[in-house]
């Protein structure tokens, strides 16, 4: 379990997380959803330790992050995959060279047992016959699916996810919110995904974290956030008009 | 940020750079990359500037010591020492300084700017000793190398000007360049080159590491790193001429 307490975290006096507190379970897709500039990156850099929080708690299954000597970071870190909003890839070296980098960083392994590893979390992802391109060379799908493959290769414990579906067509981007729930069950990892995406919020949003003003302005599950009446989170889901619709014809349903 | 505060954080930067790599096959790897990217490809530019200036110093020296007082020798004797003391190490560095230099941060800089530092962090990899410290032992072995080279091809080039122009004879020119040689002179050029090597590795991988934005930024940085990479190396080249010569 990765448990937040109070996080407050400030950029040149302007202050982004003002107390957030969260807990995320294993098995689960946890995500974390708001506006743009709502600090959902910045959330999820402090869990990986990318940025220092000026106040707050993160410890992952009791060990607590700021206790840790830099030798302990980089260990918990091996246990941990990220999916950058962008990819990150390494676009010197090949889709293949991506994927085998943390092998070659710290598993003891051959060569042809690192591969065998590549090929597999690159057929999980539904690649094949890329190994030898650069990143350039992909689409941004392929691009984002590389990027998971590459954060689930050493088996982690823990996944983070930032918008690990933007800017992908929406038939993509449901193979991808599938894909990455379906990981979480199978490796019963505990992974957290940053969205503006509504569509999986509401696929795959096992436990929802809305972040607003830099509180955490709402919590629950897809389920519920069809029968919420928190403004503020009704407020963002709702803004278009299909899921208003969407929202009514639940309602109705259920009743 | 104020200059002292920029110096202070060059040197924690160096703290991180220079620690154990974390898995040798993988530093090994980037080092003979580096090699590549840094020495191997900038040998042709190297070979074609200082083999073209070692031809104008020669030509210069021969118009200008018409005085049939002054042995037609000076003119080999002086193209070797101002190859040897000045235009192989300073000279050729600051060239490596725009060419590497901007290589270097614009790489990382870019690596910057697109989280791959952040990648590699996040992985549990310390990312300047991984980046930079292959960058440093590649410049300190290739550009000793390099610079003999530029010695060699600067006498040679000085040497042929005089066959093509005919301003002044062969065996004037090889008699000028076996007169007074002094060993500690090559010594002295080395010893700049390996701390100008040092330099032209880590300004620019330090502009690059810290940028912050997006692409204009990382162009902005490159230029500031070949700047202060060569402010640096220029001041260095004084004092170390003075310490070492004076
Ligand atoms: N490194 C930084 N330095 C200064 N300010 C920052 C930094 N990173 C983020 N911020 C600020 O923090 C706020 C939250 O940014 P963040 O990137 O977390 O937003 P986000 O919720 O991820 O938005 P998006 O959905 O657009 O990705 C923004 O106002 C941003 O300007
Ligand atoms: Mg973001």
């Amino acid at each position: 379990m990765i448990e937040v307490k109070n996080l407050y975290k400030e950029f040149d006096g302007i202050q982004v997380l003002k107390g957030v507190s969260a807990t995320f379970e294993k098995g689960k897709t946890n995500m974390i959803i708001g506006q743009s500039g709502s600090g959902k990156t910045v959330f999820l850099k402090c869990l990986l330790g990318l940025h220092t929080p000026e106040k707050g708690i993160i410890s992952f299954d009791g060990r607590n992050y700021a206790d840790l000597k830099t030798k302990q970071h980089r260990q918990l870190r091996q246990e941990m995959g990220m999916v950058f909003q962008g990819g990150a890839l390494y676009d010197s070296l090949t889709v293949e060279e991506n994927i085998m980098f943390p092998l070659k960083m710290f598993a003891d392994k051959t060569f042809d047992e690192m591969l065998d590893r590549v090929n597999t979390v690159l057929k999980r992802v539904n690649l094949e016959n890329v190994n030898a391109k650069f990143p350039a060379e992909l689409s941004g799908g392929m691009q984002k699916r590389v990027s998971i493959a590459r954060a689930i290769v050493m088996n982690p414990k823990y996944l983070f996810c930032d918008e690990p579906n933007s800017g992908l067509d929406p038939i993509t981007a449901t193979v991808i919110d599938n894909l990455i729930q379906e990981i979480t069950k199978e490796y019963q990892m505990i992974t957290v995904i940053n969205s503006h995406d509504m569509n999986s919020v509401m696929e795959i949003g096992e436990k929802i974290i809305f972040l607003k003003d830099g509180v955490k302005a709402w919590e629950g599950s897809n389920k519920e956030i069809f029968k919420t009446e928190n403004q503020a989170i009704v407020d963002f889901v709702y803004s278009s008009n299909l899921f208003k619709k969407v929202r009514q014809v639940y309602l109705n349903e259920s009743k | 940020m104020n200059y002292i505060e920029h110096i202070g954080k060059y040197f924690i930067m160096l703290k991180q750079v220079f620690k154990k790599p974390q898995k040798w096959s993988v530093f090994k790897e980037m080092l003979f990359r580096e090699i590549e990217d840094l020495g191997l490809k900038s040998l042709g530019i190297i070979v074609f500037i200082s083999f073209f200036v070692g031809g104008v110093v020669a030509i210069q020296t021969a118009l200008n010591v018409d005085n049939p007082f002054i042995p037609k020798y000076t003119i080999g004797f002086a193209t070797k020492r101002s190859m040897i003391l000045e235009f192989a190490p300073t000279f050729m560095s600051i060239i490596l300084a725009g060419k590497v230099g901007s290589y270097i941060s614009s790489s990382i800089g870019t690596m910057r700017v697109t989280e791959q530092i952040d990648a590699l962090e996040v992985m549990g990899i310390n990312s300047l000793n991984y980046l930079v410290l292959p960058k440093i032992i590649a410049a300190l072995f290739f550009y000793p190398l390099l610079i003999l080279l530029a010695m060699f091809l600067g006498i040679f080039g000085g040497y042929y000007a005089g066959i093509l122009t005919g301003l002044f004879y062969s065996e004037d020119y090889i008699y000028g360049i076996q007169l007074d040689f002094n060993p500690y002179f090559i010594r002295y050029a080395l010893i700049k080159t390996l701390i100008f090597a040092f330099v032209i590795a880590t300004i620019p991988a330090y502009h690059g590491y810290y940028v912050k934005g997006g692409s204009l930024e990382v162009g902005r940085a490159s230029t500031q790193a070949v700047v202060w990479t060569s402010v640096v190396i220029i001041l260095l080249n004084y004092f170390l001429t003075q310490m070492l010569l004076g």
